[in-house]
């Protein structure tokens, strides 16, 4: 299982914080986990569009495209950040 | 523990006296507050809420203080930043630096702020007469962080 988590814009336009869910087969790294969730369509195609800006955290770290995913992961996608 | 997210408000006042308190060789604390503004791309701003992820961004926060404190000698450090509902005028974000001069304290209280800015996982929604909306990244202040070398 892996635990994926939504903040701020992304969060309100998926209607959810987060969901758990089987590693999906033949996802590896950020991009193909990207990749998967754009395939649901709807707000998750939108959102995470080449082109839109986004990050991704893996297990509280940022990442980027070509970072891993492993069963037990949690990764966390968020806009660009916007505190101080 | 010098970072700390929190929805208290804090007092600069003890943050800096705490920041040299017992240490003698510090001779420089500088500080920076960040405050609510009641303005923001030209539309009223009436309140906004921080967000941020609990877990990373305590995370996030001590790495950075790690690297200022691999770039300069500091003999403290102290980072606040407020979650939660916050009006106009309220304070926002806090950092405290101490070390035996100047030039380092404030060019690691600089830092901080650039840093915290792009790296820490914060967001503000606004409420506006026209609605609530999301504040957008910047660019400037990804220039900003980006002039300190490295990336981060």
């Amino acid at each position: 299982m892996i635990r994926i988590a939504y903040f701020a814009r992304l969060r309100e336009a998926f209607g959810t914080d987060g969901e758990q869910c089987p590693l999906p087969a033949g996802v590896a790294d950020v991009a193909a986990l990207t990749q998967w969730l754009c395939g649901r369509g709807g707000a998750f195609a939108a959102e995470l569009a080449a082109g839109r800006a986004f990050r991704v955290a893996v297990n509280l770290d940022m990442a980027d495209a070509a970072t891993l995913v492993r069963d037990g992961d949690e990764v966390a996608f968020f806009p660009p950040v916007t505190g101080g | 523990m010098s970072v700390q997210v929190q929805a208290e408000d804090f007092d600069l006042g003890a943050e800096v006296r705490a920041a040299h308190a017992g240490c003698l060789r510090v001779g420089a604390v500088a500080s920076f507050v960040g405050y609510v503004r009641d303005l923001n791309e030209g539309d009223e701003v009436r309140d906004l809420v921080l967000e941020h992820y609990p877990g990373m961004t305590e995370r996030a926060l001590e790495r950075i203080e790690a690297q200022a404190r691999e770039r300069w000698t500091l003999d403290a450090v102290r980072v606040i930043h407020r979650v939660g509902r916050l009006a106009p005028g309220q304070q926002i974000v806090l950092v405290v630096v101490a070390s035996a001069h100047r030039g380092e304290a404030f060019a690691a209280c600089e830092f901080l702020m650039d840093y915290l800015k792009t790296q820490a996982p914060f967001w503000k929604k606004e409420q506006t007469p026209a609605g609530a909306r999301w504040v957008e990244a910047r660019s400037s202040d990804d220039a900003a962080a980006q002039r300190w070398g490295g990336n981060g």
